[in-house]
């Protein structure tokens, strides 16, 4: 019996839990993301509380939130930013590509899930959070640094890629013969195609259409003609998430930001119920046997983002530390690896990629957890390999006048209290606001 | 002075530039309007050693502090000099005709004999626009001309 009195009590709790998830989040300001997975895993089956009134409006506001989340990122950029970042930053994207994706498709391999689960978990360990890593570059004042702009470039290849590679996966799970899969892909290229050129040449048009100076009519047209457009994309096979993407970087200038202001709440919203959907659908029994494979992939995954960030940085004629700390800054894994898992699990005909759902879950919980950890340690570890001391405060004296000694902390970044020297700061360490 | 001018997908821009005195200053500009002044560290230029996050109001407070000032000033003492020129700054609200569209579609100086001479944007100044110029809201367009002709730009501002 789904009255709409259980239903609505259900949708409240959820909603609520993940409000009292989101605060503890903030307190500890860590990302949100894995307590919202862990939420799902909690109330879904096999856990505290198996939720089965709610479940439609679950499956279809995260169907909403995945289509959100993508389309916001395609709104942080421009069409001409994604081609420059395509002109300049190709060789060190496609190094980030193979380093990173390299891991998962033979993990895949490894554990049997055959060529179609192999694809998915390298998608998984490939990408990278964009979300997570600009928050953990702003947090710790690194916005400035020499090689944010190449840290970015990658983020930007890398969702790229994403709507390249979407498509294929989606025709791949879908089990599409060869003849059919070529169709469907051939389709997917022109669609693409099709919606960057409109982008591209013609955004202005989209814009005119779209743009009011009513916040409630601008609010309601770009909400309809990005689930429009996302669904018309799922209906030819390029999947939905493309589609908004697509469709974000279609808009640009001030009205990119109108939208942007206007969906932001929304977005969090519905990606949260996403979050929480993926974990429902993660049986919490299923994750035990899965975690070693996952803590052996994520230092893995650490290990490979470090030489993607390497790269990346060497290429910036950045030294040691920027190096260290771009790789840091790139480690962290998030919303786009539960995407693609989601993917998976859901497309799938094989029943066999539900254990992928929960290798890809562990993962990005503890990876969403130790990337920015990492990242406050980058500095300190940078230290200890180049034997430097740490920044003192730099008065912009004379040089043979003394400094003032540390009176002046103001010239210290801001970092954890780390001692002196310390290394990567120990796991259990939480980090407070000061 | 050599500026270094840096493009961040997805965040803005980057500015930077060294002083006289060899140290690095920058500012990122976010979208948003929020700037982040940046001065690097000494030894290793690759690294901000102090990051300030400004507000566009705080941002603004300090370029005023820092000298944009000037330039209204030296337009103020410009029309004392000059009897019967008053200066305006007229602001593009949200929703005005001309937020996305070029200073050459307003023919303001056609139209009223006004003259469009600056644009402030995010504190910074933007002096003598060309017709290319784009509008966006937010903007304060700086009108020196009669009375009646800047209160006819204003007007074209608000409503076309």
């Amino acid at each position: 019996m789904h009255s709409i009195a259980t239903q609505l009590i259900e949708i409240g709790a959820i909603i609520l839990a993940l409000g009292v998830l989101g605060s503890i989040a903030v307190r500890f300001s860590v990302s949100a993301i894995p307590l919202y997975l862990i939420g799902g895993l909690a109330f879904g089956a096999g856990g505290l509380l198996p939720l089965d009134n709610s479940e439609h409006f679950v499956e279809i506001g995260a169907e909403v939130g995945v289509i959100l989340l993508l389309f916001t990122l395609g709104l942080e950029y421009t069409a001409g930013e994604l081609v420059g970042t395509l002109r300049t930053s190709a060789p060190v994207g496609l190094a980030d590509l193979v380093l990173n994706a390299a891991p998962g498709v033979i993990a895949g391999l490894l554990l049997g899930w055959g060529p179609v689960g192999a694809l998915a978990l390298g998608g998984v360990t490939y990408v990278s959070s964009s979300g997570i890593a600009a928050k953990v570059m702003g947090d710790l004042g690194w916005l400035g640094n020499r090689e944010t702009p190449a840290v970015l470039s990658v983020l930007v290849f890398e969702d790229l890629a994403m709507a390249v590679y979407l498509p294929i996966l989606t025709t791949v799970l879908a089990g599409a013969g060869l003849v059919a899969g070529m169709q469907s892909l051939a389709v997917a290229a022109l669609t693409v195609t099709a919606i960057l050129y409109v982008a591209l040449r013609h955004g202005n048009l989209v814009e005119r259409f779209v743009s009011s100076p009513s916040d409630e009519v601008l609010l309601l047209k770009v909400l309809g003609l990005t689930l429009l457009v996302a669904g018309i994309a799922s209906q030819l096979q390029v999947s939905a998430a493309v589609g908004a993407f697509l469709m974000g970087i279609a808009l640009s200038g001030p009205l990119a930001h109108q939208a942007q202001r206007l969906l932001t709440p929304l977005k969090d919203l519905f990606a949260a119920v996403f979050f929480v959907f993926f974990g429902l659908h993660t049986d919490p029994a299923d994750l035990p046997p899965m975690l070693g494979v996952a803590v052996l992939l994520a230092v893995v995954g650490i290990g490979t983002k470090l030489g993607s960030g390497w790269l990346a940085a060497r290429r910036a004629g950045v030294h040691l530390t920027g190096r260290i700390r771009a790789g840091a800054a790139l480690a962290p894994r998030g919303e786009f690896n539960i995407v693609i898992a989601g993917l998976a699990v859901s497309g799938g005909a094989d029943p066999g990629l539900d254990s992928l759902g929960s290798l890809a879950a562990a993962y990005v919980l503890i990876l969403a957890v130790a990337g920015p950890l990492l990242a406050r340690g980058a500095e300190p570890l940078a230290r200890r390999i180049s034997g430097r001391r740490r920044p003192r405060p730099q008065l912009d004296t004379e040089p043979d006048e003394p400094d003032e000694g540390d009176g002046l902390d103001a010239g210290v970044p801001r970092q954890a209290d780390a001692p002196e020297d310390e290394g990567l700061p120990d796991p259990g360490y939480t980090y407070k606001q000061d | 002075m050599d500026v270094e001018r840096t493009s961040l997908p997805g965040i803005g821009l980057q500015h930077v530039f060294t002083t006289s005195r060899g140290r690095q200053v920058g500012v990122v500009s976010h979208r948003t309007g929020r700037r982040d002044l940046a001065v690097y560290d000494k030894e290793d230029p690759d690294t901000c050693i102090v990051t300030v996050q400004l507000t566009a109001e705080e941002a603004g407070f300090l370029a005023e502090l820092l000298g944009t000032g000037k330039v209204v000033e030296r337009l103020n003492d410009l029309h004392k000099q000059v009897e019967g020129l008053v200066t305006e700054q007229v602001p593009i609200a949200a929703g005005s005709p001309y937020d996305g569209r070029t200073l050459g579609d307003t023919r303001a100086r056609s139209r009223t004999g006004a003259s469009i001479v600056a644009v402030v944007r995010n504190a910074e100044v933007i002096a003598s626009p060309r017709p290319g110029f784009v509008f966006s809201a937010g903007d304060k367009v700086v009108v020196v001309g009669t009375a009646e002709g800047t209160a006819a730009v204003a007007r074209i501002f608000a409503s076309g």
